[in-house]
């Protein structure tokens, strides 16, 4: 049940794009079409699902205060916390680089039509983000943090495939000529953002 | 372009939110206080420079196909320094944990990489270490102006000092909530493509 609760809330409750604004330079660059924001959405998801939970034992084992006791006492007192921004993206760096080798090997489909999506994740903060709010919520087990990262990729996806739909109907309509292209779309998100404001009462 | 422009351009002409967009990631978490967008303003202009005077130190010895990985070696070392100087003065400055995610986030804010991409790799060092500052700034009036409206109308206050007094101001809480940061960066978009910069409006 917890597990369904952590899931729902990180799609709908903590939305990365609507309550956090991560990764919104992608966002807002790759929504002009469907098929492309489908394609980066659904990479989002598959790197936040695999980089998430080995950062969250890179923190529990590494970096966390005494994380390293499993070492020795003499580690017990070691407290390596402010090296998790470097480590985390490398982590991530070195992660999208695999997947980006082993999609190529395997999958030529896949790859083609991902292209310049997979290299370009590795600077996406949604990515980094998930991490570093990881560390701060304090999961209990290697779980929870796969259920939080599936989740929030899922809501980062919904979101971006949601804003692509809208704005290729919007190439039709008739927007104010200096809010066109960037000015609407900042205010179509800011008015999708209060319409995902309604699942912020629901507690599992 | 001399070094003055070289510094004064980002801030008004080129700035890297309205116009490049870039770093929009964080600039919009942070200005629900001014006291947070200021603080997050000086980390990003720190950064922006240091790393951009670094790269362009460095960027006759590094191989074109590591430098992304270069780039975030030096950029993460950065933001680690500004982290860990921000801890040191918490006691005096105590800023609030939500912040703290954001400054991590530098790393992968789309300005310092893009800065460096554009311009660091390609120009000598002074004048990349004031291309860097310069787009910090012009991040930094952005992030100022956001963040003046959403703490006076969300809050009544500047600074944590009362402005709108509770007596006759309600505050308005749709202000403070995320999805306002959006709509008031498309009307500073709207005012600055509609007055400041007509030649940018898409055709």
């Amino acid at each position: 049940m917890e597990y369904v609760s952590l899931f729902v809330k990180s799609i709908f409750v903590d939305n990365m794009i609507f309550a956090y604004f991560l990764g919104m330079c992608s966002y807002l660059a790759v929504s002009k079409n469907v098929k492309t924001a489908n394609g980066l959405g659904l990479a989002v998801i598959f790197v936040l699902l695999c980089t998430l939970p080995l950062n969250y034992l890179l923190n529990k084992y590494v970096l966390q205060p005494g994380a390293l006791s499993w070492l020795g006492p003499q580690f017990a007192n070691v407290d390596l916390s402010f090296l998790s921004f470097i480590l985390f993206i490398a982590v991530i760096a070195a992660f999208v680089q695999l997947v980006e080798m082993i999609v190529e090997r395997f999958l030529p489909s896949l790859y083609a039509s991902l292209g310049i999506f997979l290299p370009l994740i590795a600077v996406n903060c949604a990515i980094l983000g998930g991490s570093l709010f990881m560390q701060q919520k304090d999961f209990s087990g290697i779980g929870e943090s796969a259920v939080y990262a599936l989740g929030s990729g899922i809501g980062w996806y919904l979101a971006i495939v949601l804003l692509a739909a809208i704005r290729e109907k919007m190439a039709y309509s008739n927007v104010p000529k200096p809010l066109k292209g960037i000015g609407i779309t900042f205010i179509t998100v800011g008015l999708m953002g209060l319409a995902f404001m309604i699942f912020m009462g629901i507690s599992l | 372009m001399t070094l003055k422009e070289t510094f004064l351009n980002p801030i008004l002409k080129g700035n890297p939110i309205t116009v490049l967009v870039l770093g929009i990631c964080s600039s919009l978490a942070v200005t629900v206080t001014l006291k947070g967008a200021l603080v997050m303003t000086l980390s990003v202009t720190v950064v922006t420079g240091l790393s951009s005077l670094i790269m362009s130190l460095l960027r006759k010895g590094i191989p074109n196909r590591v430098r992304i990985i270069v780039q975030l070696v030096v950029v993460a070392m950065m933001v680690i320094l500004v982290d860990q100087i921000l801890k040191s003065i918490e006691v005096t400055f105590p800023i609030d944990k939500q912040l703290s995610v954001y400054i991590g986030l530098i790393i992968t804010n789309c300005i310092v990489m893009g800065r460096i991409e554009a311009f660091a790799l390609g120009n000598k060092p002074f004048a990349s270490l004031l291309d860097g500052l310069g787009n910090g700034l012009g991040y930094g009036l952005i992030l100022i102006v956001v963040a003046f409206f959403r703490e006076l109308l969300g809050s009544g206050t500047l600074f944590g000092v009362t402005i709108l007094s509770p007596e006759w101001y309600t505050p308005n809480n749709l202000v403070i909530l995320p999805p306002f940061a959006l709509i008031l960066i498309g009307c500073i978009i709207w005012v600055h493509r509609g007055i400041i910069d007509k030649d940018l409006q898409e055709k």
